[in-house]
C-alpha cells in the first residue's frame, strides 16, 4: 500500500450547554475547518452532548512539559497566604 | 464491541525490554501506576508500556471498524423501518468507537496510516468474531445481545485504564455501549415470542454465536503470558477467565427468559462456587481464526482495503482542494 498525504489532526472541544466552558473531548482528521467541524459533530455529538463545537489544528497548541512540572507548578504550593484560610480572623467578627 | 487478545505467542517483541530502562523513571512509572494515577500522553512511560497499548488500543479500534460489516450487511434488509433506523444508529456507533480509539492510540506517537496499513497487511488483528458471517436476521439480535454484551463486560473495567486517552474513549464507548446489547436483546426476545420458525431461527443463532462469544475473552489464563504485567500496568484490569465466567452467568439468565437454550451439554449451575459450570472452549478453532482461517476473513478484509482504496480519491481531492484555498487566502492578504 502506498502512503499518500494524512489529513491533519484537529482537536476538538464541545460546549454542553450555555453558561458552560468549552471541553476537550477528542480529536479528529480532516482536511479543512469546515470538514473538521462536520467530522466533529458525527464523532462526538451523536447523542446531544453540546450545543456549541470548536476544532483548533492540533499543530497549534502548545503544551507545557510534564518534566518542568515542577518548576511551573510547584512555587504556587508556596504561597499559601494566597489561601484565605492563611489569615486568622476571631469569631466573634462575622462576614469576613 | 471488544477485540480479544491476540498476541502471536511465538513472536518476539522488537522492543526496549523493561530491564534496559532507566530504574529511577520506572520505579517512579510504577508507583505511579500502582497507586491509580493516570498517565498522560507526555508523561514519561516505559516503552513496552507505549508498545503493548498502541498493539491493544488499534486491535481494539480495529475491531470496531471491521465490527460495523457483519452488521452493514444487513442494513437495507431490516424488517422494518424502526428495526434499519436503529441498526444505521448502531453501525455507525461502532464507526465513532473506532475513531475514538484510533485518536486515543495516535497520542502515544503512532499514526492514523501505520494503524490502517499494519490491519490491511494483516500485521495488525482484530477480534476473531467478526469473522463469522451473519446469515439470518437473528444474527444481528445474537450480535447485539452477546457480542455487544461481552464487550461491555471486558469495557467496563478498561475505564479505569491507567493511559488518561485509552480510559476516556472508553467512558464514551461504555455510555453508548448498552443501547447496543438492549437492541439485540429485544431483537432475540421479539423472535424467541414469534412463530416456530422465527423461534428456530433464534435458537440456531444463539447455537452458532455463543462459543465464539465466550472465545472473545481470549485465551484461558493459563495460556496467556502477558496479563501479569498488563494488570500490573492496569492495561488490563480483570483476567481472561474472570471476565468469561462473569459473561456466562449474567447471560444464561437472559437466554432462560426468553426460552432459549445455550448450546452447552456441560453447563450447569453451582450451588458451591455460585456461579455456572461451563463446557471448554475449542481453542484450536480460536487459533485458527487468529491466523486468519475464520470462515469470512478474506472477505472482510478485501472490504476493508477496497474501502480504503476507493476513497483514496476523495482524501487527495479534500486535501487538495483545502490546500488551494489556503493559497488564495493567502494571496488575498
Amino acid at each position: 500500500m502506498t502512503m499518500s498525504k494524512e489529513w491533519p489532526l484537529w482537536e476538538v472541544f464541545v460546549r454542553a450547554k450555555n453558561g458552560l466552558s468549552h471541553r476537550h473531548v477528542g480529536s479528529v482528521h480532516a482536511a479543512d475547518e469546515k470538514m473538521a467541524i462536520e467530522a466533529a459533530r458525527d464523532t462526538y455529538k451523536r447523542r446531544m452532548e453540546g450545543i456549541s463545537l470548536w476544532v483548533v489544528p492540533s499543530a497549534a497548541i502548545t503544551a507545557s512539559d510534564p518534566g518542568e512540572a515542577e518548576a511551573l507548578f510547584a512555587p504556587a504550593v508556596d504561597k499559601v497566604y494566597r489561601h484565605p484560610t492563611f489569615y486568622s480572623i476571631p469569631e466573634h467578627i462575622k462576614n469576613i | 464491541m471488544y477485540t480479544t487478545e491476540l498476541n502471536d505467542k511465538n513472536k518476539k517483541p522488537a522492543v526496549t525490554p523493561l530491564s534496559a530502562e532507566d530504574p529511577e523513571k520506572l520505579a517512579a512509572f510504577e508507583a505511579r501506576v500502582a497507586a491509580d494515577d493516570f498517565i498522560e500522553p507526555k508523561d514519561w512511560m516505559p516503552e513496552a508500556y507505549r508498545k503493548t497499548l498502541i498493539r491493544q488500543i488499534s486491535q481494539h479500534a480495529h475491531s470496531e471498524i471491521v465490527g460495523m460489516l457483519p452488521e452493514g450487511n444487513w442494513i437495507t434488509r431490516a424488517p422494518s423501518l424502526r428495526r434499519k433506523q436503529v441498526l444505521l444508529a448502531k453501525v455507525q456507533d461502532e464507526g465513532g468507537h473506532g475513531l475514538y480509539l484510533y485518536a486515543a492510540a495516535e497520542t502515544l506517537g503512532t499514526s492514523r496510516d501505520e494503524m490502517i496499513e499494519a490491519l490491511h497487511s494483516g500485521r495488525a488483528k482484530y477480534s476473531t468474531i467478526f469473522n463469522y458471517p451473519t446469515l439470518t436476521w437473528a444474527d444481528i439480535g445474537a450480535i447485539g445481545w452477546l457480542v455487544d454484551g461481552a464487550a461491555i463486560m471486558n469495557q467496563v473495567p478498561l475505564q479505569r485504564t491507567s493511559y488518561g486517552p485509552y480510559a476516556r474513549a472508553m467512558v464514551r464507548i461504555c455510555k453508548e455501549e448498552s443501547f447496543h446489547q438492549r437492541q439485540g436483546y429485544e431483537i432475540m426476545m421479539t423472535l424467541a415470542a414469534g412463530s416456530p420458525e422465527q423461534k428456530r431461527m433464534a435458537q440456531d443463532a444463539l447455537d452458532r454465536w455463543w462459543w465464539p462469544s465466550l472465545m472473545m475473552f481470549g485465551p484461558p489464563d493459563d495460556n496467556s503470558p502477558n496479563s501479569a504485567q498488563s494488570i500490573r500496568w492496569r492495561i488490563k484490569r480483570e483476567t481472561n477467565d474472570q471476565l468469561r465466567q462473569k459473561f456466562v452467568d449474567v447471560t444464561v439468565p437472559q437466554a432462560e427468559a426468553i426460552g432459549l437454550k445455550v448450546p452447552d451439554p456441560d453447563l450447569q449451575w453451582s450451588e458451591e462456587r455460585g456461579s455456572y459450570d461451563f463446557g471448554a472452549v475449542d481453542w484450536e478453532e480460536f487459533y485458527a481464526v487468529v491466523r486468519g482461517e475464520g470462515p469470512v476473513a478474506k472477505e472482510r478484509m478485501q472490504a476493508r482495503v477496497s474501502a480504503w482504496e476507493d476513497g483514496r480519491w476523495v482524501r487527495e481531492a479534500a486535501l487538495a482542494h483545502a490546500e488551494k484555498r489556503r493559497g488564495a487566502r493567502m494571496a488575498a492578504e
